[in-house]
């Protein structure tokens, strides 16, 4: 590595990371933030009794995993246009992400749930409990615990994710990096330099889901 | 026997479940501060009517009385609201303990007192204490269950269902998980409360705690009552060759 290459990394870094800071990390934690509370609306209708609302949500799942996270995002960004429905960058990524979490995470918090041995239900209602209450406080505080490794999985993947919406012109960490490397011509290295900024970002949240693991697991023998 | 005071009353019970009937037309009466125990084989509808009793399961026909409350018939649509309050007359100790485990052995005993109902914190959780203190674990309130023995986390369960307030006590198997060396515990937690005249009934395949306890054993089979009474004429001389067969094989399994 040349002194001008070296210096070029050194001087990229800060606007690649603030892209990070302004664009990929915002854009992830709402994504997900709204993509979790989809997911256990989505999961609960999947679990539902009544077949229309357990189908509909059969509908949404096998819709948003059965189609490219990229088409999802043009279909509002670049589609919706067309029938009168403006939106802007950031909004059709954050809707287009979030619906995307919701129907992955949806699967995962319906195996939680239902992970949760029958007598918890049988206890808290034993205890008089109705069954939303039950739900809140006596199941889903245990399914948590074990839904977050695989949620951790589905953060993660939407990190990187997020990287797509370079493509409808979010300026985030991908786009920012693709500026300066169409700029100065220096493609290999800056995209090196971007992969590297994503997974440190990625260390930092495998970090965090160790210690929310530990945290979860205060009250299950070892 | 007279049966002025029948705090549980039971009529025509029925279950089903598909095509198999598990309970036919049972009836049954708790005097107020007596103990009954169900025996009978696996499989003969015990679980499940202790589970129809606390609304766990709903009865498909009959009537069901607790405690001077409304004879709940049904035959009928039952509400909600309705198997809400006949549930909360009674309350269930379980085979498999089912407490919380994301709760300390204090949230456990507070949580329906609290959540369900709705009585200061401060107050529910001194009653709990003084429970625990009861039954030697005050020391363990902020344990959680996983770290408790099988007994100690069944005395919680028994704890649990005590910090409820209710007028009947309902015992599904509860020594059946235990290894044996802990089941005296729980056993003489359960005389303790029939001395102090506590309304129970209890499914186990403890004969000598039905011996020395109970004041009437029933003996189910196939989802009826087969024979009913003493526990010296019960298990000591059986009127009914089933009861006799079953009494014998539990108390001389070679």
């Amino acid at each position: 590595m040349t002194g001008e290459d070296l210096s070029l990394v050194l001087s990229s870094f800060w606007p690649i990371v603030s892209g990070a800071i302004t664009g990929t990390i915002p854009l992830a934690l709402c994504s997900f933030a709204i993509g979790l509370v989809l997911a256990v609306v989505v999961a609960l209708m999947r679990l539902s009794r009544i077949r229309v609302v357990s189908g509909l949500a059969r509908f949404y799942i096998s819709v948003v995993r059965g189609t490219p996270l990229l088409v999802q995002l043009f279909v509002i960004f670049y589609g919706l246009p067309s029938i009168g429905l403006l939106v802007d960058p950031w909004p059709s990524a954050i809707a287009a992400f979030s619906i995307n979490v919701g129907g992955y995470a949806a699967e995962i918090v319906r195996a939680a749930i239902l992970s949760v041995p029958k007598g918890q239900w049988e206890a808290a209602h034993m205890i008089g409990m109705s069954h939303s209450v039950a739900l809140r406080r006596i199941i889903l505080p245990q399914a948590a615990r074990v839904s977050v490794p695989p949620l951790s999985n589905t953060f993660i993947s939407l990190v990187k994710d997020t990287s797509l919406a370079s493509l409808i012109l979010v300026n985030e960490l991908f786009r920012t990096t693709q500026e300066i490397a169409a700029f100065s011509g220096e493609f290999m290295l800056l995209y090196l330099e971007a992969a590297l900024v994503y997974w440190i970002i990625c260390l930092v949240l495998s970090a965090v889901q160790n210690g929310l693991e530990k945290r979860l697991d205060r009250y299950v023998a070892h | 026997m007279s049966r002025t005071e029948s705090l549980l009353a039971v009529r025509s019970l029925a279950k089903s479940f598909g095509a198999e009937q598990v309970l036919r037309s049972i009836d049954l009466d708790v005097p107020a501060g007596t103990v009954t125990t169900l025996i009978g084989p696996s499989g003969s509808g015990k679980t499940t009517l202790l589970r129809c009793l606390n609304g766990l399961e709903v009865p498909d026909a009959g009537t069901v009385a607790v405690a001077g409350g409304p004879a709940v018939d049904f035959g009928g649509k039952v509400s909600k609201k309705t198997l809400g309050e006949l549930r909360d007359r009674s309350a269930m100790v379980f085979q498999h303990y089912n407490l919380f485990p994301h709760k300390t052995v204090l949230e456990n005993v507070v949580e329906g007192p609290v959540v369900v109902q709705k009585r200061p914190r401060a107050e529910a959780a001194a009653d709990a204490t003084r429970l625990l203190e009861r039954v030697g674990l005050a020391a363990k309130r902020d344990d959680f269950p996983f770290s408790l023995s099988g007994g100690q986390q069944q005395r919680v369960g028994i704890v649990r269902a005590l910090a409820l307030r209710p007028k009947l006590l309902l015992f599904d198997e509860p020594t059946s998980a235990l290894d044996a060396e802990l089941v005296g515990e729980v056993l003489s937690l359960m005389k303790q409360l029939a001395s102090e005249g506590w309304t129970m009934l209890v499914a186990t395949h403890e004969l000598q705690f039905a011996r020395e306890v109970a004041n009437e054993v029933l003996f189910m089979d196939g989802g009826v009552i087969v024979e009913r009474g003493a526990p010296a004429q019960v298990l000591g001389n059986p009127r009914e060759e089933r009861t006799r067969r079953f009494v014998q094989r539990l108390t001389d399994p070679l």
